[in-house]
């Protein structure tokens, strides 16, 4: 019975895709791309079909060969998980569609490589959301890491320093988080992330256990870029291949948002993070800090990528805020927007390569009359521009309302004003795109050294065009299916297990 | 101040590592040659390894081998060194060298791109 092994699947599918592809490369190049593409669809398969088991039957325990836990490895697979799970493999699906033409152009010799980690990297994120074991989440989180560090390198001549800068940021992160695993460890003797939940909770008021979470947290943020610990972010992600960046951009950041909630929601518990710490004032404040300053720094930037990249900074911000708000509405705020941000980030970063992909400029100015020039893709970059400002029926707009009411409910107003200030300037920030794009020439002032214009009037080859405008019309479409997604999936991952909140 | 030194003696395994991860994380901060840095990331990493080991270690407790057994004997969980830390860190080892290889292959590509490894002469160059 196959569909009893999606969990493993999902996890094994893309390895052995990987291994295959990095053989392919030195026999047949040609093959890598269809391994790639096989491999990624096996995840969404397996990932859509534990969507529908799980809606269906409720959370799933699978043992890693038979192993029942705490002594082995477990996958649990709860609401939460497949909600991540669908939307990391088919992001990651719909950018390697989207994302042929520029490795095939930028990586010429070394397409075998950079397939085979692009695969490995999302196996990696894949098996981070799936798995139910503190330090299998490590070695995964590694995984991941490592393959994007070599993807980020294989980018514009400042790529190896801007990666390498991450290297040391990303190997702090998840040492602390080793670190934090380790004192837990001592404590309790198991490494099981339900386990370890239920021996914890004699232990809240114990100063090993504060340490623990402490350390766990901060190394989490740090990989997560939460302002002020987002240094590593900006460069790693303007300077990576387009094929990479819009793979990382969407999925790192929200996969570690994913671990700090999954580890709140099942190892610490509610009860414990917001009951019994009460750092709820100052991470909230935090929050508001990184939103303000994540969007000022956006508005500072003349380099398109570099301008998403900060963006990224703000959202985190936003999702970080509504996690520590501590309230249903916020958690349910939180996770709705991991998800949508996905989304939101993979269409603005898709369109930004399409732009780079034909202008092979990352100057906003150089934007000027590309509505006329590439109608399809300012259409998606418009679309992702309205949600990211929370114009309905995009679906930016739902989940930045759950947080707006959950910062007034929780009396949170420095939040409510961050999220409301951030949404303004994000507005500035994408009128003077669209009306560069719209209203002014192309061409700019004449004798300026804009001879590579010509090739940038054409729209992009529709191998970049369509999965853009998939992704735009998810937007859309995930915004419309707001309530299936909180009533199905969010609010009965928020009220099963230790995590129950009121 | 003697209970603080008792309390210094004996955890003294601890405050190492404390004192070997603050090293690492000042090489990683501080230090100007990407080498160092990446020497501190190591000395980082190796301290929270050191650090698992000795958590699975104890007083008159040997390796966790049974000399001859079959199985069938009572075995005393105090009289072994409990190998679980042990072998975590044996993934971890992998995986902090692997990171060591990454880094010092981005390194490489730095060095060939600008002849150098000190940082403020990169950002330097960068600049023009």
């Amino acid at each position: 019975m196959i569909s009893g092994q999606y969990p493993a699947l999902l996890v094994i599918v893309p390895l052995l895709a990987a291994c295959l592809i990095a053989l392919a490369g030195w026999l047949k190049p040609v093959l890598c791309f269809p391994l790639a593409a096989t491999g990624l669809l096996g995840a969404v398969w397996s990932a859509v079909g534990l969507l529908l088991r799980v809606a269906g039957e409720g959370p799933i325990l699978y043992r890693l060969g038979g192993w029942p836990p705490p002594v082995g490895i477990a996958y649990a697979v709860d609401h939460l998980t497949v909600l991540v799970l669908v939307v990391v493999a088919s992001v990651a699906l719909v950018n390697l569609v989207a994302s042929r033409a520029t490795i095939e152009r930028e990586q010429v010799h070394r397409r075998g490589p950079f397939y085979a980690l692009y695969v490995l990297s999302v196996t990696g994120l894949l098996g981070i959301v799936v798995t139910g074991d503190a330090f299998n989440l490590y070695v995964l989180l590694e995984i991941a890491a490592l393959s994007g560090y070599a993807l980020i390198a294989m980018g514009s001549p400042r790529a190896p320093l801007a990666s390498l800068n991450y290297l040391f940021m990303g190997t702090i992160g998840a040492t602390f988080y080793l670190l934090g695993v380790g004192i837990l460890y001592i404590q309790t003797g198991t490494l099981n992330m339900a386990d370890l939940a239920l021996r914890l909770a004699p232990l809240h008021g114990s100063p090993a256990l504060l340490v623990a979470f402490l350390v766990i947290i901060v190394g989490l943020w740090l990989k997560m870029a939460f302002y002020p610990l987002h240094g590593w972010l900006p460069g790693a992600y303007t300077y990576a291949p387009s094929a990479a960046s819009s793979l990382m951009a969407p999925l790192t950041t929200k996969v570690m948002i994913y671990v700090m909630i999954r580890l709140i929601l099942s190892v610490f518990t509610p009860a414990y993070a917001f009951g019994v710490l009460k750092l709820e004032g100052l991470v909230v404040w935090l929050a508001s800090a990184a939103i303000v300053a994540g969007a000022v720094m956006a508005l500072a930037q003349r380099d398109l990528k570099k301008m998403l990249t900060y963006l990224i900074v703000a959202e985190v911000g936003y999702m970080v805020g509504g996690v520590w708000l501590g309230t249903k509405t916020g958690l349910t705020g939180a996770i709705l927007h991991l998800i949508n941000d996905a989304a939101m980030t993979l269409t603005l970063f898709l369109a930004a390569a399409n732009l780079v992909f034909r202008t092979k400029s990352r100057r906003i100015e150089d934007l000027k009359g590309s509505f006329a020039r590439m109608p399809w893709t300012m259409t998606g970059l418009a679309a992702a521009g309205l949600a990211v400002i929370g114009v309905p029926p995009f679906c930016g707009f739902f989940s930045k309302w759950y947080l707006l009411q959950a910062a007034l409910e929780a009396g949170q107003y420095q939040f409510l004003a961050a999220l409301l200030l951030s949404s303004l300037i994000s507005a500035v920030l994408f009128f003077r795109l669209f009306e560069a794009a719209l209203f002014e020439p192309a061409g700019g002032k004449p004798g300026h050294g804009r001879g590579r214009r010509e090739e940038g009037m054409a729209e992009a080859p529709p191998s970049m065009v369509i999965p853009l405008l998939v992704a735009a019309a998810s937007l859309v479409a995930m915004g419309l299916a707001t309530r299936l997604i909180v009533q199905g999936f969010i609010l009965p991952a928020l009220s099963g297990g230790p995590g129950g909140l009121s | 101040m003697t209970g603080g030194l008792a309390f210094l003696v004996a955890k003294y395994n601890y405050w190492v590592y404390i004192v070997l991860m603050m090293i690492g994380l000042y090489a990683i901060i501080a230090k100007n040659n990407l080498i160092k840095k990446i020497i501190g990331m190591s000395i980082f990493q190796t301290a929270v390894i050191l650090y698992y080991i000795s958590t699975g270690a104890k007083k008159g407790a040997t390796i966790p081998i049974i000399a001859h057994g079959h199985g069938h004997e009572a075995v005393q969980a105090a009289d072994y060194i409990n190998p679980l830390p042990h072998v975590l860190m044996l993934t971890a080892i992998v995986v902090s060298v692997a990171t060591l290889g990454v880094a010092l292959a981005l390194a490489i590509r730095i060095y060939e791109q600008h002849r150098t490894l000190e940082e403020d002469e990169i950002l330097e160059r960068l600049k023009e």
